[in-house]
């Protein structure tokens, strides 16, 4: 039976660039659909009725989604370049990281980046807390996977290029290399990774997108109370 | 293979699934009860980032976080019985709905820890998770695992112990029968699989507890 493999993402997604990545780094054959948040496809809607959101894996007219879910799935059932080492426990940690990533590091790095004057100063205290421990699992490791690019990098392999964006825009420094040496020469080395390296979204586009986003935070704030 | 310690809290839901996930499979374990207003250096060393439990201990090796410990019991001690599908689909249909548990969950936890308007806000929201997780996640299935009960059931129980408790502390009915039948089909079922019945939660206990730590929350 041919295999039809399509990805609902957006050109700017952190969690579709995933799914991509993924799909590459296997050496999947698959088509791609950069959906309009603000217009939703009713392939979208169709595939995706809980959420409404991308990314979407359909594999064979079959809809997957939530980005984590994705990357186990694609994962198992394409079984060269493995993400996922054998070793249960060894699972467990990388299951661990990844899921760290979303709820820990990716929370604390939006507030540092929405927040306003003091609240911001106590929020990038609280991220730079949590990518402390990022730091510390990095040691004697090349990559959150160990020798090769695993489950735990491809969750947190937005901050290869968003902390840039991030930082660009609300001019404070976020990961400085004094202060995290081996996240930032993680970060340098899974931005410049085969498959990776061709995939980034243009880094001026999403300055703008992400500027535009933080607007009505600073306006809020600017506010008389 | 090595000895398997849980370290974990009577009242919590998260302790609980990792129990039921232990003693479906009849693996032997020791089981520590953490008092978390003074938490055991043990655990501050097996969980140094969340400090939180459950926390399970196998061969001296940690794992955290309750739906990983799951997972990592499931790959361990394979089959008997098979608590995620075997199909690949069917396995990411079931960790879409532990996902849809874990980020939803605690919505309907707010309802126990907010008043007036804002509770009202919730309770709706909350209202909305159920009848999703009613009609798209249950469906017509008798557990969320098919015939037997598997991790996606086990994640769900927070609603047949969890829930009920929080509607008699504050004298609300979220999940009503005639609104919910087939997640209140689910709920009898639950309770009636051997392995939960005879390891429930301390129900009386609980009201007890939580009742007061809704005195102290609105006060």
């Amino acid at each position: 039976m041919a295999e039809e493999v399509k990805l609902l993402k957006t050109w700017s997604s952190p969690f579709g660039l995933r799914a991509f990545w993924i799909l590459k780094l296997k050496g999947v054959q698959f088509d791609f659909i950069d959906e309009d948040l603000s217009n939703k496809s009713p392939l979208l809607l169709q595939s995706n009725p809980v959420y409404k959101k991308v990314p979407v894996l359909i594999h064979n007219g079959k809809p997957i989604s939530e980005s984590l879910v994705i990357l186990e799935y694609v994962d198992e059932t394409w079984k060269q370049n493995p993400l996922l080492p054998e070793d249960p426990y060894e699972r467990a940690r990388a299951r661990f990281w990844a899921k760290f990533g979303d709820d820990k590091v990716l929370a604390s790095i939006w507030n540092a980046f929405i927040k306003q004057g003091k609240e911001q100063e106590e929020a990038i205290g609280l991220a730079i807390e949590t990518l402390k421990f990022l730091e510390e699992e990095l040691k004697g490791k090349r990559f959150f996977g160990g020798e090769k690019i695993g489950l735990p990098d491809l969750a947190l392999g937005w901050l290869a290029n968003l902390i840039g964006v991030f930082e660009e825009v609300i001019g404070v420094k976020l990961i400085e290399k004094e202060r995290f040496p081996l996240l930032s020469a993680w970060m340098q080395e899974f931005a410049e990774a085969p498959v990776i390296k061709e995939s980034w979204p243009p880094h001026e586009k999403l300055v703008t997108k992400f500027r535009a986003i933080r607007e009505p935070y600073v306006a809020a704030a600017a506010q008389p109370k | 293979m090595g000895e398997v310690n849980l370290h974990g809290e009577w009242s919590s839901p998260f302790s609980y699934r990792v129990i039921w996930a232990l003693k479906l499979k009849a693996i032997e374990f020791e089981y520590i009860e953490e008092d978390l207003s003074n938490k055991s250096p043990l655990l501050l060393q097996y969980n140094p980032i969340y400090k939180k439990i459950p926390v399970l201990v196998h061969g001296g090796k940690p794992i955290s976080e309750s739906m990983i410990i799951l997972e990592y019991i499931e790959e361990t001690w394979p089959k008997n019985p098979l608590l995620l599908p075997s199909d690949s689909f069917e396995r990411a249909m079931a960790r879409f709905w532990i996902k849809f548990s874990e980020e939803k969950g605690p919505t309907i936890w707010k309802i126990f820890v907010t008043s007036g308007e804002e509770q009202e806000k919730v309770k709706n929201e909350s209202l909305e998770i159920l009848r999703t997780i009613e009609e798209k996640g249950l469906g017509e299935k008798k557990f969320f695992g098919g015939e037997n009960i598997d991790l996606l059931d086990l994640a769900f129980g927070w609603m047949p112990y969890w829930l009920g408790v929080i509607e008699e502390i504050l004298g609300l009915k979220l999940l009503e029968a005639d609104k919910f039948p087939r997640l209140h089909a689910w709920i009898k079922n639950f309770k009636q699989v051997s392995i939960i019945k005879d390891n429930p939660p301390d129900r009386d206990r609980m009201l007890i507890h939580f009742s007061s730590l809704r005195e102290k929350l609105l006060h």
